[in-house]
């Protein structure tokens, strides 16, 4: 019996883990009932990180990894020769209970390879998730994957259970899906989507002028583009990103790079390269477009279709413009400050309450926790060495990356 | 230069704080009596707890702070950093000189220091939220062991009572010699301090005491762990900066069997 489960566990935990969402934040789930768990205040937590450095927060299961499509850069895919498996409801009830009580996990992640249909395959996730907050009376966390093509009443009553649902794009371009998985439709993929941000939205606002109104998706809708399978821009992605930001409210958009898993003409050979740098880079963008201000336009651009690999995407605009600086410490706006590079929103908050108490000179700044090295070339304030002087972009970006260069220069 | 020595309670320190301001002396360092260290400072003194004044000077720092900074001085006291008290006395000086309140007066070192101290606390506060592994014994209690940087378990007691209500859960601090237990059955953390038979390690070897399903579970999230790892991605810089080594001896997931 334990051989069985440890067996099921192992594969269907590897075929999960190229789904990289981990998020266990933003629900507010109290323990009002003595039961279970409690999401309140809403923080997430990492019980611990995996040896290539990526959070655990979730136990991120596939109930099977049988699967009817055959798309190629997926790992389950119906061609692929490898071993299946699917475990029973109850099996994953009993091991998110039990992991949870030992203060492993945040919650649980549910998705599936699809066998037999969609709703079929989505109305087993949904009693999983039924089972935790009916029988158990569970507040943890729950994400779920909405699958493609499933009914308006499935999607209805998984919201009701899960705190967050996500339908996975994967391949950012329709040029791209069309030839990596024929199978499937944008279209399709859409349609959850957009009747999940309707459904959020009348829940919202029922909340606002009705007692007792039931948590729905509490933390919203999420999903991944996979990077480097297809031949995308990262103007591509970025541009995608910010219209499901902005039409579909979803609370994140993961960027996976592509583990090659496969053997397939259409994609990256075998031996190839995880792109991890771009997909930091791509993280980094997407922070700007959600939390300092900046639209697409100013990282990306015909001209300029990719993201820089060398330097950060903000002080790769800083250094396309330079014309708005130096920016004045003491007086400049919030989102102003923010846009210095070396000086993330945390240290703009302290700053901005600092300086409230009386001029701020460097020695003062340095110490609030900005990156100095970076930010003296970008900001005006009492105390600074003179040195920027008359430098111009490339000058300045050799002395970041290379702050040695800087020592030669002296002499 | 005179030390004051207190009882290393909280209230001790405001009481001499209180002292402080009732000798109107500036010549004084307070200072724990057992982290005390004869030196060259001149005589110490030991200034016995006088709760009513320790509250006099709470009630005037609650007039003056928000919640958050008046839970940010008592962080800065959980450190349990020798000298730290200087840096708290200057904050607190500073706070009473003025109407306002200034526990974001970042330019000013005192309170810089304070909100950078209580950070860090802070950080390892939430490190125990996620680092803590109950064992489950077989009278079930959920049960772990935990040696934070600083002193935490004051500061994760609210956390876990609310996540873990309907068990009975015990976290134990083998630095400090003195854990929390919470009994589901009357909802309240107590603290207690345990004398550990000589098989169980001094708390750190419980197997002998485990649930049936114990075993089990510890080699399910083994697997879990080993499994979600994309050996492709590997990356072990930023994996000991997730999880620095001197955690590791309590995580179910770094002691697979062999």
């Amino acid at each position: 019996m334990s051989e069985r489960i440890l067996e099921k566990l192992s594969i269907l935990a590897d075929a999960a883990k190229y789904d990289v969402s981990c998020a266990s934040s933003g629900s507010d789930r109290k323990n009002h009932n003595k039961g279970l768990g409690n999401a309140h205040p809403g923080m997430g937590i990492c019980h611990t990180y995996t040896a290539d450095g990526r959070c655990v927060s979730l136990l991120k299961v596939l109930m099977t990894n049988h699967c009817i499509y055959d798309c190629a850069y997926c790992v389950s895919r119906k061609s692929n020769d490898i071993k299946r498996a699917a475990f029973t409801v109850q099996e994953i009830v009993d091991l998110t209970i039990n992991f949870y009580r030992r203060n492993y996990i945040e919650g649980l992640f549910l998705s599936s390879g699809i066998f037999k249909d969609p709703d079929y395959t989505m109305e087993r996730l949904v009693l999983v998730a039924k089972k935790l907050r009916t029988e158990h009376r569970f507040n943890g966390y729950i994400h779920l994957k909405a699958i493609p093509g499933i009914s308006p009443e499935l999607t209805h009553e998984a919201g009701l259970y899960a705190d967050r649902l996500s339908v996975n794009l994967e391949i950012p371009t329709e040029a791209g899906l069309k030839l990596l998985a024929p199978e499937k439709d944008r279209a399709a993929m859409i349609r959850p989507m957009r009747y999940l941000q309707q459904e959020i939205t009348r829940f919202e606002s029922e909340q606002q002028t009705m007692k007792h109104v039931p948590k729905f998706a509490p933390a919203g809708q999420s999903t991944q583009l996979i990077v480097g399978a297809g031949q995308e821009t990262d103007r591509d992605i970025i541009s995608l990103a910010d219209h499901f930001y902005r039409q579909f409210r979803l609370k994140r958009v993961y960027y996976s790079g592509y583990v090659p898993v496969t053997t397939d003409a259409r994609l990256p050979a075998l031996q190839s390269k995880v792109p991890l740098i771009r997909e930091h880079r791509l993280y980094q963008a997407d922070w700007l477009l959600r939390f300092y201000g900046f639209g697409p336009q100013e990282l990306l651009s015909d001209q300029h279709p990719d993201l820089d690999q060398d330097v950060d995407p903000k002080l790769g605009w800083a250094l396309r413009n330079l014309h708005w600086f130096p920016v004045d410490i003491n007086r400049a706006d919030r989102l102003l400050l923010a846009r210095v590079p070396g000086i993330g929103m945390p240290t703009v908050k302290r700053i901005c309450e600092a300086r409230r108490f009386g001029d701020l000179n460097w020695e003062q700044v340095k110490k609030m926790g900005i990156m100095a090295n970076r930010a003296q070339y970008f900001v005006s304030c009492k105390g600074l060495p003179p040195s920027r002087g008359d430098l111009n972009a490339q000058q300045i970006k050799r002395r970041i990356i290379d702050p040695a260069a800087q020592q030669l220069s002296l002499f | 230069m005179t030390t004051w020595l207190y009882d290393g309670s909280f209230d001790g320190f405001l009481s001499a704080v209180f002292d402080l301001y009732w000798q109107r002396r500036s010549d004084v360092r307070i200072c724990k009596e057992l982290a005390y260290v004869p030196s060259l400072f001149g005589p110490a003194i030991f200034m016995p707890t006088v709760m009513a004044n320790a509250e006099r000077v709470w009630a005037g720092l609650r007039k003056r702070l928000s919640a958050t900074g008046l839970e940010q001085l008592f962080a800065c006291y959980l450190a349990e950093i020798p000298r730290e008290e200087d840096n708290m006395v200057g904050f607190i000086r500073h706070v009473f000189a003025g109407s306002e309140n200034v526990e974001t007066d970042f330019g000013n070192a005192y309170v810089l220091r304070v909100s950078q101290l209580s950070r860090m606390v802070h950080r390892e506060k939430h490190r125990m939220e996620a680092f803590v592994r109950f064992q489950h014994t077989a009278e079930g209690v959920y049960y772990a062991v935990i040696e934070p940087d600083y002193n935490v378990l004051p500061l994760i007691t609210g956390h876990f009572k609310e996540r873990y209500a309907d068990q009975d859960w015990l976290i134990y601090d083998l630095r400090r010699h003195y854990g929390i237990y919470y009994n589901h059955k009357k909802d309240v953390v107590d603290t207690v301090n345990l004398q550990f038979k000589p098989a169980y390690l001094g708390g750190r070897d419980v197997t002998a005491v485990w649930s049936p399903d114990e075993a089990l579970y510890q080699q399910l999230w083994q697997t879990y762990f080993r499994e979600a790892n994309i050996p492709a991605r590997s990356n072990r810089r930023l994996h000991l900066q997730h999880v620095p080594r001197r955690y590791w001896k309590y995580l179910t997931e770094k002691h697979p069997p062999r």
